[in-house]
């Protein structure tokens, strides 16, 4: 791997480029111990106000913090202008691969896609064959995962179709940069991202059952305190100002849903949830969850209340189908995609699954169904016994694997232990689609891989976060 | 609003009042066996406080005789005890995650603040003057959470349920103390022992703080039957099963018009603040004290269950 | 020949829960094999029967009870037509290509034991698909014992494959993973089957497999009792297991402890003109 370009600096190191003008300055002049104050004052506050995540695996951990970087990761406007285009036209076209899988399924009989990759997939749910949804939107809320290698050359890495988290981290990290940098701040334009709620909640409203009423009754389903993201989905739904429900706090009667309130049963009409398709209904998926609402499908099918995202979307962000998005996007909007798709080997092809074993050493190994960087094996920082491990479990099972080129992720720069130096860097926007089409809050999420030469960014993996600034003009 | 977070609001208030209330017990506890012998008799105080903290069942598979020790340890630390005070603040805690976006930040910073705290004190308190330090945190910390509610809360039904909560639970340990101790309190004429129990009804006052307020009610030296006037009828008197009921028919009231909607609930606790306000000791003493608070408890249970099935599930 | 179905389902509690929900797949549609004469669902609560078309083109019906209750019974009565159809199921609905049943399934993963045995049937059976789920059929009908005590409604194929024993529901479980694992698409059929040796009540449905073959499409396979259908079977649901086709799935608020007891009559029936009433006997 060479060189990773720097988003300060460029490839070559030297020149500063415009968009990092100010900041270079500042950094220059601002002490070292102020920085490091900030940096601590930044920690409590995230400890006080609670923003916590957990951590699978961890006994000791169920709550701890995402380490937030007090540089931010600056983008010009018409850098960002290039990647909303991309963006948007990603999003609609997994709307409309969703929504062609569960009717006509053109797309396999165009031959894009293999049917067995849909038909043998376990994100694929056959309960939503036939069904329609509002406005044929399946994926309300997407997070796309951006990387950069160049100046003018961004990748998706992953999307994220079924209930992307971190939008909180977005909210808050700006808050506090807010709070904590104030000079700075007025030094740069940057374009605002605090009505994130404000669109999200329009564009949930927009989805609502045609039969509802004029004002939607919107709720937030979320799997509880122990889940990893509830910090996020309680602030969630405050800033949205919707109520944070439980599935036993819903129940279904007639196929209509109703949440137990104080003053008795309530019509819900929409509900963001962020509940995984397998536990939202134990008479139609896993019978032994607890966390959903019995019968919940019976009334989504009936037509009586939205889902957000839909049920089903897996489909859409499953690493080996991913693979596909550049046909994808041509095959429903016949045009070339704007954002490119990491090469990817996928591993249930006998010619690829040689090559892959030929090099692992260079490879990043990644589990088809797999999220938050579990269960990936990456080449280059491997030991020789971890990669052997590694072949062992590629081979048993190919279909579970696909392997891509380790890219060399852009830097930014992050206060270490040793001062300012470049870390890798990764982009997670939220993409909103509503009745009204695509929205973009300009930003999202930057994750920071902290140690040193690492390109692993997830949070669960010792990544950290970054304020990501989006200069206006 | 949700009635899971109405739920979450009223236990997690129960649980700050019943942490205090431990403290409080442990508090007069220690007080009283810290003196002589000849000024409070040969009882255990220890096995007392254990009954009037209501865990004398767990207490009791675990260990043969209460020493100092092993109740103070029970009460405050165990975690073999559900309603340890450090499993009251973490039940308190757990339940004020749930409903975050009901609190407010005050709140929050209060109930979460004495969480993180509770870790300073490890294992429990080592030493007696650890454990008063502790026992003062414990109250420090729930008249900081209850101040926080009373100053920053939205008076809307997440507040009178919030409220409820408290005075639910006050109603409940106040009548916990009569219900052990009442053979303390008789009138002079029904009773056995002799001066020894000064500093048991000064231990029962300290035990709901109120010795100052005795004095300033009565002007008198303690007798036990203004002892037990004071803790049941007296209006005045904020832990008084009179006073909680006042506040318990207010919140429940305030509710009920909000709703536009009176159930069950209200009728039952206006019917026992009646029953509170049309009585007179003479008459309670004449139809038995322990006859009566165990009616008391029993009722005050049921409302419970009413307040549950009207608004909490 | 036409059979009669009734069943009944009775949940008694402990406690008299707040609410019960219910999501049925009792009802039969037609095609080739099979003409459903009368249907009817009735529950012993008040409460409206929702009806819908499932996954799999099966009709389902919905229901929530509202408590307090300490007794709900499900009935469902009706009569069938059925015809012989050597095994091959036609002109059912189908809502997707046979390619769908390739899908594993929690209940139906093979796993190394049936993967070697499918692998051996196969082995000597030879490329022909239809006399390889013969010798499927033939071998579990053999090597699998009949038996209600060890397993349960929630066992996998694996498990049941290794005790050798189970219910229809396990057999066929099994049967679907052997299928699968040798590319050979594969569902689960829940129905009923018509005993004319005796008329005792029974406790259950029966369960069997479909596998499909090009050219001759959906074919059954009854691990039970080591044959293909015949107009003795009733079929009401399928899926790509017993949780899809399962006859009721259910859920409940409150109600302490819940015991079910099922009573299945499935007979041949006669019309008996001067009645007015359908009649049933036990003895063809």
């Amino acid at each position: 791997m060479g060189l990773a370009f720097d988003e300060m600096r460029g490839h070559d190191g030297k020149a500063v480029r415009p968009a990092y003008g100010e900041l270079d300055r500042w950094l220059k002049e601002v002490p070292a111990d102020v920085l490091d104050y900030r940096r601590r004052e930044a920690e409590l506050i995230f400890r006080r106000i609670g923003i916590t995540f957990a951590v699978y695996g961890e006994a000791d951990a169920t709550e701890r913090l995402i380490p937030f970087d007090v540089i931010p990761r600056i983008m010009s406007g018409g850098e960002w202008r290039q990647l909303e285009k991309g963006l948007t036209q990603r999003v609609n076209a997994l709307n409309m691969f969703i929504k062609d899988i569960y009717s006509g399924r053109e797309v396999l009989r165009a031959g894009v896609v293999p049917e067995d990759m849909i038909f043998r997939n376990p994100a694929f749910r056959p309960e939503m064959n036939g069904q329609s949804v509002p406005h044929d939107i399946y994926v309300h809320i997407a997070g796309i995962d951006i990387i950069r290698v160049d100046a003018d050359t961004f990748y998706v890495l992953e999307d994220n179709a079924r209930t992307p988290s971190g939008v909180s981290y977005m909210l808050e990290n700006r808050e506090i940069m807010m709070r904590l940098f104030p000079e700075l701040f007025s030094r740069h334009r940057i374009a605002p991202v605090e009505n994130y709620p404000d669109e999200l909640l329009a564009s949930l409203k927009s989805v609502a059952p045609l039969s509802t009423p004029k004002e939607p009754n919107v709720v937030l389903l979320t799997p509880g305190v122990y889940n990893s993201a509830y910090y996020e989905h309680s602030f969630l739904a405050d800033k949205l100002g919707v109520e944070l429900v439980e599935g036993r706090d819903l129940f279904v009667k007639d196929e209509v849903v109703y949440m137990r309130t104080t003053q008795g049963p309530q019509r819900v009409d929409v509900i963001y949830r962020r509940v995984d398709d397998d536990f939202i209904d134990p008479l139609a998926f896993r019978p032994d969850s607890i966390l959903g609402v019995p019968g919940l499908m019976s009334a989504y099918t009936a037509g009586n209340v939205t889902l957000a995202n839909a049920v089903g979307t897996g489909i859409a962000d499953d690493k080996a189908i991913y693979s596909f998005m550049p046909e994808i996007v041509k095959f429903y909007l016949g045009e070339e995609p704007l954002l490119k798709n990491v090469p990817t080997w996928r591993c249930r092809e006998a010619e690829h699954l040689t090559y892959v074993l030929d090099h692992l050493p260079e490879l990043v190994v990644k589990e088809v169904h797999g999220s938050g960087g579990y269960g990936m094996l990456i080449g280059p920082s491997a030991s020789k016994i971890a990669i052997e491990q590694f072949r062992a479990k590629l081979k048993a099972a190919p279909d579970n694997f696909i392997a891509q080129p380790t890219l060399a992720l852009s830097t930014s720069p992050t206060c270490v232990e040793s001062g300012v130096a470049p870390r890798h860097v990764d982009l997670r926007p939220f993409v909103l689609t509503g009745r009204k089409g695509v929205r973009i809050v300009p930003g999202g999420l930057t994750r920071v891989a902290l140690k040193e030469g690492s390109l692993v960014v997830n949070s669960s993996q010792g990544g950290g976060t970054k304020d990501t600034w989006v200069l206006d003009g | 609003m949700l009635s899971r977070t109405a739920d979450n609001l009223f236990w997690l208030s129960r649980y700050v009042e019943r942490a205090e209330y431990l403290a409080r017990i442990l508090d007069a506890t220690q007080r009283l066996s810290a003196l002589p012998l000849a000024y409070v008799g040969t009882g255990n105080e220890w096995e007392s406080a254990v009954l009037t903290a209501g865990c004398a069942g767990p207490f009791f598979k675990q260990y043969e005789t209460a020493t100092e020790e092993n109740v103070t340890d029970f009460l405050a630390f165990s975690p073999a005890n559900p309603s340890s005070i450090r499993n009251c603040f973490e039940m308190a805690r757990g339940n004020a995650r749930a409903v975050r976006t009901a609190l407010t930040g005050e709140m929050w910073d209060a109930i979460n603040g004495t969480w993180l705290e509770l870790k300073r004190f490890g294992n429990g308190p080592s030493s007696r003057e650890e454990t008063s330090r502790f026992l003062r945190w414990v109250q420090e910390s729930s008249l900081r959470y209850d101040g926080s509610a009373y100053r920053t809360m939205l008076r809307s039904d997440a507040y009178w349920f919030s409220r409820l909560g408290v005075y639910m639970e006050r109603a409940d340990n106040t009548a916990r103390i009569l219900d052990v101790k009442y053979h303390l309190l008789l009138p002079e004429h029904e009773r056995v022992g002799g001066p020894l129990d000064y500093f048991q009804w000064a231990a029962i006052l300290r035990s709901v703080s109120a010795l100052t307020a005795y004095h300033w009610v009565y002007r008198e030296s303690l007798k036990p039957w203004l002892v037990a006037d004071l803790l049941i009828l007296k209006e005045e008197m904020p832990r008084s099963l009179a006073s909680c009921y006042e506040a318990i028919v207010r919140n429940l009231d305030a509710i009920g018009s909000t709703y536009g909607r009176q159930g069950a609930a209200q009728r039952h606790a206006r019917g026992i603040r009646t029953r509170l306000q049309n009585s007179k000791m003479d008459g309670i003493f004449q139809r038995g004290l322990h006859e009566f608070i165990g009616e008391f408890i029993t009722e005050n249970n049921r409302l419970g269950v009413n307040i549950t099935e009207q608004f909490l599930q | 020949m036409r059979i009669r179905i009734a069943h009944t389902t009775t949940y008694t509690y402990d406690a008299p829960p707040k609410s019960v929900t219910q999501v049925l797949r009792l009802t039969p549609r037609n095609h080739d094999g099979q003409y459903v004469l009368n249907w009817r669902i009735d529950l012993s609560r008040d409460s409206q029967l929702h009806q819908r078309e499932g996954a799999f083109g099966n009709i389902s019906h919905v229901f929530t009870a509202e408590g307090p209750f300490n007794e709900l019974t499900v009935s469902v009565e009706g009569e069938v037509d059925t015809q012989d159809t050597s095994g091959v199921i036609r002109g059912t609905v189908e809502r997707f290509p046979p390619a769908l049943y390739l899908r594993d399934t929690q209940l139906t993963e093979a796993d190394a034991a049936i993967i070697a045995f499918a692998e051996g049937i196969r082995a000597e059976a030879g490329a022909d698909r239809l006399t390889v789920l013969h010798a499927l059929l033939t071998a579990l009908n053999e090597g699998f014992a009949f038996d209600t005590e060890p397993t349960h409604v929630g066992t996998t194929a694996a498990e049941a494959f290794k005790l050798k024993r189970g219910v229809c529901q396990d057999g066929t479980h099994v049967f679907i993973a052997a299928a699968r694992h040798l590319g050979i698409p594969a569902r689960y059929v829940g129905g009923h089957y018509c005993r004319t040796d005796e008329a005792a009540p029974q406790e259950a449905g029966h369960a069997w497999a479909e596998a499909y073959i090009d050219k001759l499409g959906w074919v059954g396979f009854d691990p039970t009792h080591g044959l293909s259908p015949t107009e003795a079977h009733v079929r009401v649901a399928v899926g790509l297991d017993y949780l899809g086709a399962a006859p009721v799935r259910g859920s409940r608020v409150g109600g302490g402890n819940e015991t079910m007891s099922v009573a299945v009559k499935v007979t041949p029936a006669t019309w008996q003109a001067q009645g007015g009433s359908w009649q049933t006997q036990s003895q063809k």
